[in-house]
C-alpha cells in the first residue's frame, strides 16, 4: 500500500500546487477533445438530422453503419490514420502526423459516429406531431427541422456529452498519431500510460484523479440532462 | 383582403380505402362552417387537404383573394392554419408555444409579446404563460392550440375536433371561445366535430359528411 499512498500523496501535492506540467497536459487534453467534439458535432448533427428527417435511399444501411462505428476500436482508427498521415501515406504531404491536429482528427473520427447515432436516436424519438404542428403554423422545411431538433435537445446533449466522455478517456488512437511528445502532444491518457511504464506514479496518479473527476463531472451532466429529458417525455 | 376557399372534386384513398370521394364545397363567405359526421367519415382528411397539409389523389384546393386565384406558396400557407385534434406541444413555456407561429414569420419582439399575451388572455391561459406547456391539462392544451393559431391571425382557421378528449368544463370554455370568434365574424372558420349538438351550437352553416362527400 505504501507506494500507492506515497504516489497519491505526491499526486495531491501536484494538483494542489497547480503544477505547470500537469496544467499544460490537462489544458491540451481539453483543447484536443473539445475541438474534436466540436468538429464531430458540427458534422454529426446535420448528418443525423438528414438521416432522421429525409427519406434517403440507403437510410437503414447508414443507421447500421453509424451504430457499428460507435464501437470503433481506437487503435484501429489510430493505425489507419497513421498510414494515411505518415510520410509515405496519401496525406503525408500535410505534415500532420505527431501533432495535436492529427489527434483532433483521430478523436473527431471516433466521436462522429457516436454523436450522429445518438442524435439520430434523439431526433427520431421526437413526437411526430411536432413536425405536423410546425407545418400547420407555417414553418418552411428548414424551420420544421430546427423545431424538431430543438425538441430533441436533451437527447442531443446526452449524445454530445457521451461522445466527449469517450474521447476524453481514449488513448489508443492519439498515442499512435500524436506520438506522446512532451509539451506538444502529451495528453492525460497518454501521459498516464507513459509514466506508469516508467514507474513514475505520482504524475500518473494525479492525472488519473483529474481524469476520474472529469469523468464524474461528464457523467453527472449526462445524468442531469437525461433526467430532464425523461421528465419531458413523461409529460 | 380576406381569403375564400374552393374545394373541387377531391378524392383521397388510404390503402385502397376511399375516404373522400369527389368531394366539393366552396367556402366563399366569412363565417363558421361546421363539418359533422361519424368518426372515420373523412372530416379530418378533408380538413388536412383543405389546409394544404396533405394532398388529394385527385381534385383541387384553390384559395381566392378578390376573385384572383392564389398560388400555393409559403405566403398562402401562412394565411391559413389547422388546429390538430392532438395539439402537439413544444417542450417549452406556454408563452413560447403560443408565439411559435409569429417567430416563424419573423415578427418583432414587441408584436410577439403583445399578440401572444392577447391570445392567451382570450383563451384564459395568460396566468400560465411562464409555465411549461407540457404541464397543462388536456383541456388547457387544446386552448393553447387555439391560442397558437389565433396569434397568427389566419384568414382561414381550421379546427379538427377542438373538444375531443376534453372534460365538460373545458368543452364549455372552448365552445365559448369559438362562439366569441363566431361573433367577431372576421374570418372563415371551419370546424370538424363528431358531436352533432355542438355542431348545431357553433355553426353558421352546418355541413354533413357522408360517404366521402359533403351533403
Amino acid at each position: 500500500m505504501t507506494p500507492l499512498l506515497d504516489g497519491l500523496g505526491k499526486a495531491l501535492i501536484l494538483i494542489v500546487s497547480l503544477n505547470p506540467e500537469l496544467l499544460d497536459i490537462i489544458l491540451l487534453s481539453i483543447a484536443v477533445s473539445g475541438t474534436a467534439l466540436f468538429i464531430a458535432t458540427a458534422l454529426g448533427l446535420p448528418c443525423s438530422a438528414l438521416i432522421s428527417l429525409k427519406k434517403l435511399p440507403a437510410r437503414g444501411l447508414l443507421i447500421s453503419l453509424m451504430n457499428t462505428f460507435m464501437g470503433l476500436p481506437p487503435v484501429v482508427v489510430g493505425l489507419f490514420l497513421y498510414l494515411l498521415l505518415s510520410r509515405s501515406g496519401p496525406l503525408g504531404f500535410l505534415g500532420l502526423l505527431y501533432s495535436p491536429s492529427a489527434m483532433i482528427v483521430a478523436q473527431a473520427i471516433l466521436a462522429f459516429p457516436i454523436v450522429t447515432a445518438l442524435c439520430h436516436s434523439a431526433i427520431v424519438n421526437v413526437d411526430p406531431l411536432i413536425r405536423q404542428v410546425s407545418l400547420t403554423l407555417g414553418a418552411n422545411p428548414l424551420q420544421v427541422t430546427v423545431a424538431v431538433i430543438k425538441e430533441a435537445r436533451y437527447g442531443i446533449m446526452s449524445g454530445i456529452i457521451a461522445a466527449f466522455g469517450r474521447v476524453m478517456a481514449e488513448v489508443g488512437a492519439i498515442l499512435i498519431v500524436g506520438g506522446n511528445i512532451a509539451g506538444y502532444t502529451r495528453v492525460m491518457t497518454t501521459t498516464i500510460a507513459l509514466e506508469t511504464d516508467k514507474g513514475n506514479f505520482e504524475l500518473a496518479l494525479a492525472l488519473g484523479i483529474i481524469l476520474l473527476a472529469l469523468s464524474l463531472i461528464i457523467n453527472s451532466m449526462l445524468h442531469v440532462v437525461q433526467k430532464k429529458g425523461a421528465v419531458s417525455l413523461q409529460r | 383582403m380576406s381569403l375564400t376557399l374552393q374545394v373541387s372534386d377531391i378524392s383521397k384513398s388510404y390503402n385502397g380505402n376511399t375516404v373522400l370521394d369527389h368531394c366539393s364545397f366552396s367556402f366563399d363567405a366569412v363565417g363558421t362552417y361546421v363539418l359533422t359526421g361519424p368518426n372515420g367519415c373523412g372530416k379530418s382528411t378533408f380538413l388536412r387537404i383543405s389546409s394544404l397539409i396533405e394532398y388529394p389523389d385527385r381534385g383541387s384546393v384553390a384559395f381566392y383573394a378578390e376573385d384572383s386565384k392564389l398560388k400555393e406558396n409559403m405566403d398562402l400557407k401562412r394565411r391559413i392554419t389547422l388546429v390538430l385534434p392532438k395539439v402537439g406541444i413544444f417542450n417549452t413555456t406556454v408563452m413560447k408555444n403560443a408565439a411559435f407561429g409569429l417567430k416563424l414569420r419573423g415578427a418583432d419582439k414587441a408584436a410577439i409579446s403583445e399578440k401572444t399575451h392577447r391570445a392567451l388572455e382570450f383563451v384564459g391561459l395568460a396566468h400560465k404563460s411562464r409555465q411549461n406547456a407540457l404541464t397543462l391539462s388536456s383541456g388547457e392544451t387544446k386552448r393553447l392550440g387555439i391560442a397558437r393559431a389565433l396569434v397568427i391571425e389566419p384568414d382561414i382557421l381550421f379546427l379538427d375536433e377542438p373538444t375531443a378528449s376534453v372534460d365538460s368544463k373545458n368543452t364549455t370554455i372552448i365552445e365559448n371561445i369559438l362562439g366569441s370568434l363566431k361573433s367577431a365574424n372576421k374570418s372563415i372558420i371551419i370546424i370538424a366535430t363528431h358531436d352533432n349538438d355542438q355542431a348545431k351550437r357553433l355553426a353558421d352553416r352546418l355541413l354533413v359528411m357522408k360517404n366521402g362527400k359533403i351533403r
